[in-house]
């Protein structure tokens, strides 16, 4: 009883921390060579924020942003997702755990190209087990709340890249995750236009409390982001909140 | 326990859904579904057109009709069965399906091959989303049964009605009257399962490496 308490308060302590990192390391075998793409990497994730991880390409930020989103397992160290240590899972609860947990947004938008908008964002709750019904009224609700209502019924090749980036996530969304994990949304649109998609990011995590995980070099995210992390050489370089933010866009700006 | 029974129910995906998905998919990439099926087709028809002009041959050699023996003997056909030249035709047929055999697993492996690793973004994102390991296989193996099936079906009609044709330009249509349908069917039956199980096999393969692959490596590898 008394231990039960205890795992209780445990939780309620550390419910705000969504995903946590331990001294994470990872190392990539290339023949002959080693490759430490990351060298102890400490980090937390509050829950309901929105964090950039900014870094130069082989910084370690992919890899960073993989592990943290249970989609690689590190050579070191611990992730864990709502306090669950992520190589402790088995298939199915990983399965289990990108399907409910987490939502994912990716550069190239992977939309399945034989699919239409709907099909796409029905997916993940038809893995979920929902009725062909119950995710067909979803879909159409998500669709309509990034602003593709009248476009459910097209092809990912009928849409703008800014249209097929709206329906991947509305398909991120589609089994109310804990986390939004984005690798490089607006890598492949122009300004405008992945403006929008950081604005409607940003907007759906403010109405639903989700946490936004996103990787980017794209400075336009800062000045949404509540707290940005550099990674640079396999490390975490800083972090730095958003009332820091505001003072050091300019000299970083500046500098580039 | 409530955690595991959470996941059982809610990580599935029922087999009327598998086969929508599947079959749409094949539905709409119809062109490159058609050629991968062609693959299947070809290698069927060959297989089938050996076994059904030495079926057909065999129907004409058992009517013993003098007429008919003296049009074989014209067109080189050994009608005594115990003849050196008679044995040597037998092992010549058994090369030729067997060599036709190897065409169709090759053929067959190759279209199922190539339709699998060309959507390895597409299992990768999958698996992001939370399908099993299983759904994916699941997925591939119901899509290569279509395409098996409908390709070896194809093959089997497409393979017996050239031969059929061929041996009618050769025989004339008495071959019709002496045409051994038991004979042919089997063969045609033998040839579907053999298509169908070769397709299972060239479909389950590629899709079970991909289904095992983990989903950063699956989406970020160039085909």
């Amino acid at each position: 009883m008394a231990a039960e308490e205890k795992t209780k308060t445990n939780a309620e302590a550390e419910e705000a921390t969504v995903v946590r990192t331990q001294d994470v390391k990872k190392v990539y075998i290339m023949g002959e060579e080693q490759i430490h793409a990351l060298k102890g990497v400490d980090l937390e994730v509050t829950q309901g924020e929105y964090l950039s991880i900014m870094g130069p390409s082989g910084s370690g930020k992919s890899t960073l942003f993989n592990m943290v989103g249970g989609l690689d397992k590190p050579t070191e160290g611990k992730v864990y997702i709502d306090d669950v240590d992520v190589a402790q899972l088995d298939a199915y609860e990983l399965a289990w755990l990108r399907c409910r947990k987490i939502g994912y947004i990716f550069q190239s938008y992977n939309l399945i190209p034989v699919m239409t908008a709907l099909e796409n964002v029905t997916l993940p709750m038809v893995f979920a087990g929902l009725t062909s019904d119950e995710a067909r009224d979803k879909g159409v609700e998500l669709l309509t709340q990034v602003g593709l209502g009248e476009r459910v019924m097209h092809k990912p090749f009928e849409l703008s890249g800014g249209q097929q980036q709206r329906v991947a996530v509305a398909r991120a969304f589609a089994n109310d995750p804990a986390i939004i994990l984005a690798d490089e949304p607006t890598g492949n649109l122009d300004l405008n236009t992945g403006r929008e998609i950081i604005e409607l990011l940003r907007r759906m995590n403010e109405e639903s409390g989700v946490t936004v995980i996103s990787a980017t070099h794209d400075h336009k995210m800062l000045s949404v982001s509540d707290r940005v992390v550099w990674v640079r050489d396999g490390r975490v370089d800083r972090i730095i909140d958003r009332d820091e933010l505001k003072i050091e866009v300019g000299t970083i700006d500046g500098h580039e | 326990m409530a955690e595991q029974h959470e996941l059982n129910t809610q990580i599935s995906l029922p087999l009327s859904k598998a086969v929508e998905i599947s079959f749409n998919s094949v539905k709409i990439r119809f062109g490159r579904s058609l050629i991968t099926v062609s693959g299947i087709v070809l290698a069927i028809a060959f297989l089938m057109s050996i076994w059904a002009g030495n079926a057909i041959i065999d129907g004409l050699m058992a009517a013993s009709d003098p007429k008919i023996n003296l049009i074989l003997q014209q067109k080189g056909v050994e009608i005594d069965p115990d003849s050196a030249a008679a044995i040597q035709q037998r092992s010549k047929d058994a090369w030729l399906v067997v060599l036709s055999l190897l065409v169709c697993l090759v053929g067959i492996a190759n279209a199922m091959l190539m339709s699998v690793t060309e959507r390895f973004r597409e299992i990768g994102t999958m698996k992001c989303m939370g399908a099993l390991d299983g759904f994916i296989i699941k997925l591939f193996i119901l899509e290569s049964t279509f395409m098996g099936a409908a390709g070896t079906v194809i093959g089997v009609v497409v393979g017996f009605l050239l031969t059929a044709l061929l041996n009618m330009s050769s025989f004339g249509t008495v071959i019709f009257d002496h045409l051994p349908m038991v004979q042919i069917l089997q063969d045609g039956v033998k040839a579907i399962v053999i298509g169908s199980f070769l397709s299972l096999i060239g479909g389950i393969l590629p899709a079970y490496r991909a289904a095992k692959m983990e989903p950063v490596d699956a989406m970020s590898l160039e085909v």
